[in-house]
């Protein structure tokens, strides 16, 4: 380090950040290989916290030495993430949904075997996708999915606009309260919050006793294991993404727009309907999405509150994996569902990109 | 009892096959089967540490084993389930010299369990019990008479009686490789038949009754019968009965009990078993072997109302449990219990796909 001018470039890094790299890559060896002794939880956190930061500063250490600008290490982590939890598993999923189905373990045939002769065989084939074509079940699940994934994105919005327009109008100490009271519930694990649910839909549930109480009703309603409690279930549960984008957009909407139709002579309704509404399909678009795209995979809440004949392609996926035991026609159905949501979104995005330079 | 901690799970992720210190057991078994004092006794006689994990259902069981490199030590798998994971080689087989409690063992029903895994070669009995249909007695007698015995698969199985007690709830388990036996017992059929016209036959039988259904689940019914959101479920004979306490320690009336239809019920077998891959195969050797000392398996039928098949233990077993027909049922009903079927990967699908019409009508 006394004469910086003839050390090449590669090695302007901190000695020390070199030094640090090499300890941790060295623990973490040490707890791979056992010569540490620690609990199995911590050392298992422990390994993945060190392999982590070796990752980060092996990352640092090749931007400089190709001197690439650090800043595009600021993107590389949630590509990094995207890979690791998206792309990898997607592959895998693609990768067993051509396989065939064996009792084995894996329960798949291997992606090549080696021939008697040493050559190498290849076993692949699109037999579980045109499984999924020769039953008309699996097309029913998806559309099945589909509608009861659209009625409650409809249901949600019909609730969901009035609130969030409601919330941004309100002036500021009530607005941040009604903001909370929205976030709220995700305080609280979803699924014990779809199980509350069962205690006011059930037969001796909350909802009866009050209507027989007020001697509305003198049989108790069936409401659980109806297709009306999945709906109420779906709603409720999705709401808040639905209320958040939609607030987050017509909190923005400019007032003076609608000062000035109202100066021209316009209805509030027809300013609504020719502003305010316009102006936030955005927020519409985006809470939609968020309501819809969950809601078509959803399993849990069908199997909590909803009936023997609600079809939905998470219950089908769940047959397909667990009851059939067949993990290739299962990954065949998840990719195709992938493929069914996935499309129409980047279809969606194309046309707004198009239409934002307008 | 659940140590599913975020901690495990990123420990799962950095390492998937973390090499176990000495001196631990990592048992996966089906949620309240076993005591915390069983596994207490354990720990302190050996100064093993014991790790409990728990399932539901044997479909989670079983996806966990195939994909491999659990971690697990002791599992607890259901004989028809079991048949088929031990094709996949997904367990190894038990070292004889290591379990000298087995002499404990009841002959006959290590023979009727033996039927999946000759020589019971993988496993040993840790509990049994039958499928058969638990019920309200007083909402079914309101609807059915006071005279009206509950005996018969009849009481799900024919449209006209089950229309009679539909509208206070009925409750089928969620699978059918129990249902579909029941129905050909029902039907005088030989209820481990194979052939695709009585399984056609049965699955048309459920299908006729679908309308009186209120759901297919195999574990919501326990607290359903118990607080009277249901009143007539098939369910497995140690979940009717927790029903059955449930509803008695809450005290509102929920009078709930269990019977073995005469036409024949399944009988099944959940096994002790050790993975093939089990990191600490000789510990759980020792852990099976402790299972299968009498007074420690008589105190955990005591809590868990099942039958074990512990001839040595039964004397232990509370008079309450063992004089009770259904749990322990006697030579007469034992002769008309049925061991279940496991069927090949084509007849799985087929089943599954049979079942999705009687549950959907699609």
């Amino acid at each position: 380090m006394s004469a910086p001018d003839a050390v090449p470039s590669a090695s302007h890094a901190p000695l020390y950040r070199r030094l640090f790299l090499i300890a941790v890559v060295a623990l973490a060896l040490a707890l791979r290989f056992d010569l540490l002794t620690l609990e199995a939880q911590t050392a298992g956190t422990l390994t993945l916290i060190l392999w982590t930061t070796a990752l980060a500063l092996i990352a640092l250490e090749a931007s400089d030495a190709l001197g690439i600008s650090r800043r595009w290490l600021v993107i590389a982590l949630p590509m990094l993430w995207l890979f690791v939890f998206f792309l990898v598993p997607f592959l895998v999923l693609g990768r067993i949904s051509i396989a065939e189905s064996m009792i084995a373990r894996p329960p798949y045939s291997p992606l090549w075997e080696r021939g008697s002769d040493g050559s190498l065989e290849i076993i692949a084939s699109l037999d579980n996708y045109r499984f999924l074509l020769s039953d008309a079940l699996y097309r029913n699940a998806y559309l099945s999915s589909f509608r009861v994934a659209a009625i409650s994105t409809i249901f949600a919005l019909l609730i969901g606009y009035p609130l969030a327009y409601y919330i941004a109008r309100a002036p500021e100490p009530r607005r941040s309260i009604l903001l909370l009271l929205v976030i709220l519930p995700f305080w609280t694990s979803f699924l014990l919050r779809v199980y509350a649910w069962i205690g006011f839909l059930r037969r001796d549930g909350v909802i009866n006793n009050i209507l027989t109480w007020a001697g509305v009703i003198d049989e108790p309603l069936v409401m659980m294991q109806t297709d009306l409690a999945v709906y109420i279930g779906i709603v409720y549960t999705y709401l808040p993404f639905m209320i958040l984008p939609l607030y987050a957009n017509l909190v923005k909407l400019d007032g003076a727009l609608l000062e000035a139709a109202g100066d021209l002579g316009a209805s509030p309704m027809v300013t609504f309907l020719t502003i305010t509404l316009p102006l936030s399909l955005p927020g519409i678009v985006a809470g939609s999405m968020l309501v819809f795209i969950p809601a078509i995979g959803e399993y849990v809440i069908p199997a909590l509150l909803g009936g023997p004949d609600t079809l939905m392609i998470g219950r089908v996926l769940w047959d397909e994996f667990f009851a059939s035991r067949d993990w290739p026609v299962a990954s065949a159905v998840a990719i195709v569902m992938l493929v069914l949501v996935v499309l129409p979104i980047m279809w969606l995005q194309s046309v707004q990109n198009r239409e934002v330079p307008k | 009892m659940k140590r599913t901690t975020l901690a495990a799970a990123i420990a799962c992720l950095a390492a998937p096959a973390p090499a176990l210190a000495e001196g631990e057991l990592h048992l996966y078994i089906w949620s309240d089967y076993i005591t915390d004092a069983a596994i207490e006794r354990f720990a302190e006689e050996t100064g093993i540490t014991v790790s409990v994990d728990v399932y539901d259902s044997n479909e989670t069981l079983e996806a966990r084993m195939l994909a491999g490199g659990s971690g697990y030590d002791v599992v607890v798998p259901t004989t028809d389930f079991m048949q088929r994971q031990i094709a996949a080689g997904v367990y190894q087989p038990l070292d004889r010299e290591q379990l000298g409690n087995l002499e404990h063992m009841d002959e006959g029903l290590m023979a009727r369990a033996a039927t999946f895994d000759p020589g019971n070669e993988h496993g040993t009995v840790y509990m049994w019990g039958t499928t058969g249909i638990g019920y309200n007695i007083d909402m079914v007698a309101e609807r059915l008479g006071e005279d009206y015995e509950v005996n018969s698969w009849e009481l799900l199985f024919d449209p006209e009686i089950a229309a009679q007690v539909a509208d206070c709830g009925i409750s089928m388990l969620d699978a059918p490789t129990e249902m579909i036996p029941a129905a050909l017992a029902y039907l005088g059929l030989d209820p481990q038949s194979h052939s695709d016209e009585d399984l056609e036959v049965a699955g048309e039988l459920l299908a006729s009754v679908r309308e009186h259904v209120r759901y297919y689940h195999s574990s919501q019914y326990i607290g359903d019968l118990a607080n009277g959101e249901v009143c007539v479920s098939v369910g497995w004979s140690g979940d009717v009965f927790q029903a059955a306490a449930r509803a008695e320690e809450a005290d509102r009336g929920v009078n709930v009990w269990y019977a073995i239809p005469e036409e024949g019920a399944m009988v099944w077998f959940d096994m002790l078993a050790i993975p093939s891959d089990a990191p600490n195969a000789e510990n759980a050797h020792l852990f099976i072997n402790y299972l299968m000392e009498p007074d420690v398996i008589a105190e955990v039928t005591n809590y868990v109302w099942y039958a074990n098949a512990n001839r040595s233990s039964w004397p232990m077993v509370d008079a309450e449990i063992t004089a009770d027909p259904a749990i322990f049922p006697p030579q007469e009903v034992m002769d008309r219990l049925f061991t279940g079927v496991t069927y090949t990967s084509r007849e799985d699908r087929a089943l599954t796909r049979m079942w999705t019409r009687v549950r959907t009508g699609q």
